[in-house]
């Protein structure tokens, strides 16, 4: 038991840790590093960032992000380095363009759609209840089953 | 009528979706840098580190830019198409060695044969960086005036060779 916890602890343990740690004398340009290694996609194990990934390739652009900080890179001039060499797939989050307008767009289009055909069906099922003569058929028989209830109550306590 | 039209159509779209995600090859990553100038090395050679070769000294050729390591496997699977592609001499084959230690490297060429003109080395990395590489074996197809005319992920197969590599590379070679 103890050596079962001992191993869920274990497996707890491996989030917490980082890849590698690099640290930047200038607080500001460590921040820009961590925020760009999050930023950045690993090409090899596609679904990590660099930052995430024990790969080769994530390890030496992670040495690439360093260097050009230290250089006094921009994050803007380091984004562009990447997506110069790998495109926009090197980036979690896609620039809005012609081509990702798509993937942009089409979330807000279905919400918008899924919406709008709530509400004409809660607009056509209210129609129907307050057109139709049967509607007050239902809410009489809501009172006899209240009424059903109360007397069997009644029965239980007799 | 419409009650059974409009899943129906809205079932085609969902399967015209999904075969179309069947079909992407998600670890084919378009290059940028197609159709721009090969980016700049200055590399020693593998076999004479004190050479160096860059881009430069292949113009007004047509060139193979082949990324491979002794330690990738699905470069031993494609190595003896690489070998036969060089026996045709069609074409010159530059082979980037890649994160490699260069003893390996040649260890590996002795014993599979070597069909690369010439071999430069990229021990740290940096030279891949620049070429966007992200997984090798990786191939380039370079034109005579430097630039980038084709990139190719992975082992390249005999079929790539037949039907891809040969025919640009002809086409390439009529361009001046």
């Amino acid at each position: 038991m103890k050596h079962l916890l001992f191993v869920f602890l274990l497996m707890l343990s491996c989030s917490i840790y980082a890849v590698d740690s690099r640290q930047l004398s200038d607080p500001k340009q460590q921040e820009s590093y961590e925020t760009l290694t999050s930023e950045l996609r690993c090409l090899v194990c596609q679904n990590q960032t660099i930052g995430d990934s024990n790969a080769e390739l994530a390890a030496d652009l992670r040495r690439q992000v360093y260097e050009m900080l230290e250089q006094g890179k921009s994050k803007e001039e380091i984004v562009r380095f990447m997506t110069d060499r790998y495109g926009d797939f090197v980036l979690y989050k896609p620039p809005f363009k012609g081509k990702t307008s798509v993937l942009w767009i089409a979330p807000v289009v279905f919400l918008l759609v899924g919406l709008i055909t709530v509400f004409f069906v809660i607009r056509r099922k209210k129609a129907v209840a307050s057109l139709h003569p049967d509607a007050g058929a239902l809410q009489r028989d809501v009172e006899k089953q209240k009424k059903i209830r109360s007397l069997l109550e009644k029965g239980d306590r007799s | 009528m419409l009650k059974y039209i409009i899943p129906l159509i809205l079932f085609i779209i969902l399967a015209v979706f999904l075969a179309l995600g069947l079909s992407l090859k998600p670890g084919e990553i378009p290059s940028p840098l197609l159709n721009k100038p090969a980016p700049q090395f200055s590399a020693p050679k593998l076999n004479a580190p004190e050479e160096k070769l860059t881009p430069a000294d292949l113009k007004g050729k047509v060139w193979l830019f082949n990324i491979w390591a002794s330690w990738c496997v699905s470069c031993r699977a494609e190595h003896p198409i690489l070998n036969q592609l060089a026996r045709q001499q069609a074409v010159v084959i530059v082979g980037l060695n890649y994160k490699d230690e260069p003893i390996n490297a040649k260890k590996w060429l002795d014993t599979l044969g070597n069909p690369y003109n010439v071999s430069i080395m990229d021990q740290d990395g940096r030279i891949g960086i620049d070429w966007g590489v992200y997984g090798v074996p990786e191939t380039f197809v370079m034109d005579k005036t430097g630039l980038i005319r084709y990139k190719h992920t992975g082992p390249v197969t005999a079929e790539d060779v037949q039907q891809i590599f040969l025919p640009l590379i002809a086409k390439l070679q009529t361009e001046s």
